[in-house]
C-alpha cells in the first residue's frame, strides 16, 4: 500500500530527477550562469576573478551550441559584487531558447575556461512544447498534414475528433519510435532503416489504436474511427519520429514534441473548421469555390502564425 | 481503365486531366512547403518521379503474390524502400539540394498519391502500363511543382534557376513560407476560371 511518506519521497526522486541537469553545469570556478536579461549573460564565480582579464571582451568567445562558426559579438563585461559576479552585455538580442557556449581565455590563470548557458530544464521542455504548438505550428509553418488539413476541416465537431485522434496517435508512435530509434536502430547501426521502421510503427499504432478502441469504448469508435484510416496517409504523423531521430531528443523532450504537434494540428484543425462553417454562408466567386479559397484561408492563418515567431514564455 | 491505352496517353493523363497537385488536390505539403524556386521542384520532382516509378513497377510485378488483406502494408513498406534509397541516394551525390528540401524526402513516403496510384492502377494493370502511369503521374507532380516555384521565385526573387532576369524583386513576399498557399488557391482558382470560361464560350452551362 502507497503511504504518505513513501509518496513524498517518490516526488522528492523525481524532482531530483527532473532537476539533476541543472546540477551537473555548476562545477568548479564558475557557480551560476543565468540569462538576465534579452541581451545579457549573469555568471557567478566561487571567488574573485582578475579584474583586467575578466573585463576584457577580447578575451570572450560566445556562439549558440549548434553553430560555432557564428560568434556573438560582446559588447560590454562587468564585474560586480567584489569580483564574484560578471555581467555579459551582448550588441544583439540572444535567442535565449538555444544553449550558448561561453569561453573566456586566461581567467585565474586556467587558459580557458568554457561553460554552457541555457534554460532550466522544465523551461526548455515547455519551450519545445510551445514551439510545435505555435511557433513551428506543424501545418501553418512546416506546412505538413495538408491533405487531411483541407479534407476534414469542414465542420467543427470533425475537426475536434480528428485533432484528438491525431494527438493520441502521435503521442503513442512518437515514444514506441523513440524506444525503436534508441535500443535497436542506434546499437545495431540500422539507421538506414529509420523510414521503414517509423512507417512500420505508425501503421502499427493505429491498427492497434482501432482494435482496442473498438472492444474498449465502441461509442467512441464509432465517432472517431472514420478518422483513424487517414491517419496513416498523413505526413505530420511520420514526421515526428523523424524529427526526433534528427535531433536526438530524449524521452521527455520527444514526449513534449509529440503532443505538442498534435495540439498545433488541433488547433489549426478547429480554426479552419470556424472559418469552413462561416464561409458556407458567404457568397464566394464561383472560381474560388471549394479549394482555392480554403487555401487563401490557410495563407492568411500562416501569416497570423508568423507573429507567433520569437515567442517566450520561459 | 482499359489495356489499349498507349503510353503517351497515360503520360499525358498524369500531367493534364489527373494532375496529382492541382486536379486531384494530393501530395500539398510540399507544393506550399518548399516550392520557393524551380530548382526546388525539379529536385522534389525527380525524387517523387522514382518513388513512383519504382513502386509501380514493383507492385505490378508481385501483384498475383500479394494477398489482398495485406495489400495496404506492403504498399507502404514497398514505397518506404525506394524513398530510402532515393534519400541515400540524394544525401550523399547531393547534399546542397538535399539541405535545401530537408525532411520532406523522407516524408515522400506518406505522399496520398503515390498509396493511391497503387491501389487504383498498379495492382490490376500490367507492368507495362504501370511504368507509364507511375511516369505521367511522377510528371505531372513535377510539373505542377516547378509552375508552382517559377511563379513564386519570379514574383519573390525576380529570378529563374537561380539567374536573375528581372533584375528587381516585384514582391518579396512570395519567397516567404506562408505565400505557397496564396500562390496554390490563386492557381487553382486561376484553373477553375479557364475552365468555367471554356465552358461557357462553348455553351455547355
Amino acid at each position: 500500500m502507497m503511504t504518505l511518506s513513501n509518496t513524498k519521497y517518490i516526488v522528492l526522486a523525481v524532482l531530483g530527477f527532473w532537476l539533476a541537469p541543472l546540477m551537473v553545469q555548476a562545477e568548479g570556478l564558475i557557480v551560476d550562469q543565468t540569462f538576465k536579461a534579452d541581451n545579457e549573460i549573469q555568471v557567478s564565480f566561487s571567488g574573485p576573478v582578475d579584474r583586467t582579464v575578466a573585463e576584457d571582451i577580447n578575451n570572450y568567445t560566445v556562439f549558440e551550441e549548434p553553430d560555432p562558426d557564428i560568434r556573438l559579438v560582446v559588447k560590454s563585461a562587468t564585474l560586480a559584487e567584489g569580483g564574484k559576479s560578471l555581467s555579459l552585455l551582448f550588441a544583439e538580442p540572444l535567442n535565449t531558447a538555444m544553449t550558448h557556449v561561453v569561453t573566456i581565455k586566461g581567467l585565474a590563470g586556467i587558459e580557458k575556461t568554457t561553460f554552457t548557458v541555457s534554460k532550466s530544464y522544465l523551461g526548455y521542455l515547455f519551450g519545445i512544447l510551445i514551439s510545435a504548438l505555435l511557433i513551428n505550428n506543424f501545418v501553418f509553418t512546416k506546412y505538413l498534414g495538408l491533405c487531411v488539413f483541407f479534407g476534414t476541416s469542414k465542420k467543427k465537431d470533425t475537426a475536434k475528433g480528428m485533432g484528438v485522434v491525431f494527438t493520441l496517435v502521435m503521442v503513442v508512435s512518437a515514444i514506441m519510435s523513440w524506444f525503436f530509434y534508441n535500443f535497436i536502430l542506434i546499437p545495431y547501426d540500422l539507421n538506414f532503416l529509420q523510414i521503414v521502421v517509423f512507417i512500420g510503427l505508425v501503421s502499427l499504432t493505429v491498427q492497434a489504436v482501432d482494435t482496442i478502441l473498438r472492444k474498449v469504448n465502441p461509442i467512441l469508435f464509432n465517432s472517431f474511427g472514420v478518422f483513424l484510416v487517414l491517419v496513416i496517409a498523413n505526413c505530420v504523423i511520420i514526421a515526428v519520429p523523424l524529427i526526433l531521430a534528427n535531433n536526438n531528443y530524449n524521452i521527455f523532450e520527444t514526449f513534449m514534441l509529440a503532443l505538442g504537434a498534435g495540439g498545433g494540428f488541433l488547433l489549426a484543425l478547429y480554426l479552419m473548421s470556424s472559418v469552413s462553417e462561416r464561409m458556407q454562408l458567404a457568397n464566394i466567386p464561383p472560381t474560388f469555390k471549394g479549394l482555392p479559397i480554403s487555401f487563401i484561408v490557410a495563407g492568411q492563418f500562416a501569416m497570423a502564425f508568423l507573429g507567433f515567431s520569437g515567442l517566450q514564455i520561459f | 481503365m482499359a489495356n489499349d491505352k498507349s503510353s503517351m496517353q497515360l503520360i499525358t493523363r498524369g500531367i493534364l486531366s489527373e494532375n496529382p497537385i492541382f486536379k486531384l488536390a494530393l501530395s500539398m505539403c510540399p507544393a506550399v512547403g518548399i516550392s520557393t524556386t524551380v530548382m526546388n521542384g525539379v529536385m522534389l520532382g525527380i525524387a517523387v518521379l522514382f518513388v513512383q516509378v519504382f513502386s509501380s513497377v514493383t507492385i505490378a510485378i508481385f501483384k498475383n503474390v500479394i494477398h489482398p488483406r495485406i495489400r495496404i502494408p506492403t504498399y507502404t513498406l514497398t514505397i518506404a524502400t525506394w524513398v530510402t534509397v532515393i534519400d541515400l541516394v540524394l544525401a550523399a551525390y547531393m547534399p546542397e539540394a538535399y539541405a535545401k528540401m530537408g525532411i520532406f524526402v523522407k516524408l515522400i513516403v506518406a505522399f496520398a498519391i503515390i498509396t493511391m496510384r497503387l491501389e487504383m492502377f498498379a495492382c490490376k494493370e500490367s507492368v507495362n502500363d504501370s511504368f507509364w502511369d507511375g511516369l505521367g503521374m511522377g510528371l505531372g507532380f513535377m510539373v505542377g511543382m516547378v509552375v508552382i516555384g517559377f511563379f513564386r521565385e519570379l514574383l519573390g526573387s525576380g529570378a529563374i534557376l537561380g539567374y536573375d532576369v528581372l533584375g528587381f524583386k516585384p514582391l518579396l513576399f512570395f519567397i516567404l513560407p506562408s505565400a505557397g498557399f496564396f500562390v496554390v488557391g490563386l492557381m487553382m482558382a486561376f484553373f477553375n476560371w479557364i475552365e468555367i470560361y471554356y465552358k461557357r464560350s462553348k455553351g455547355l452551362k
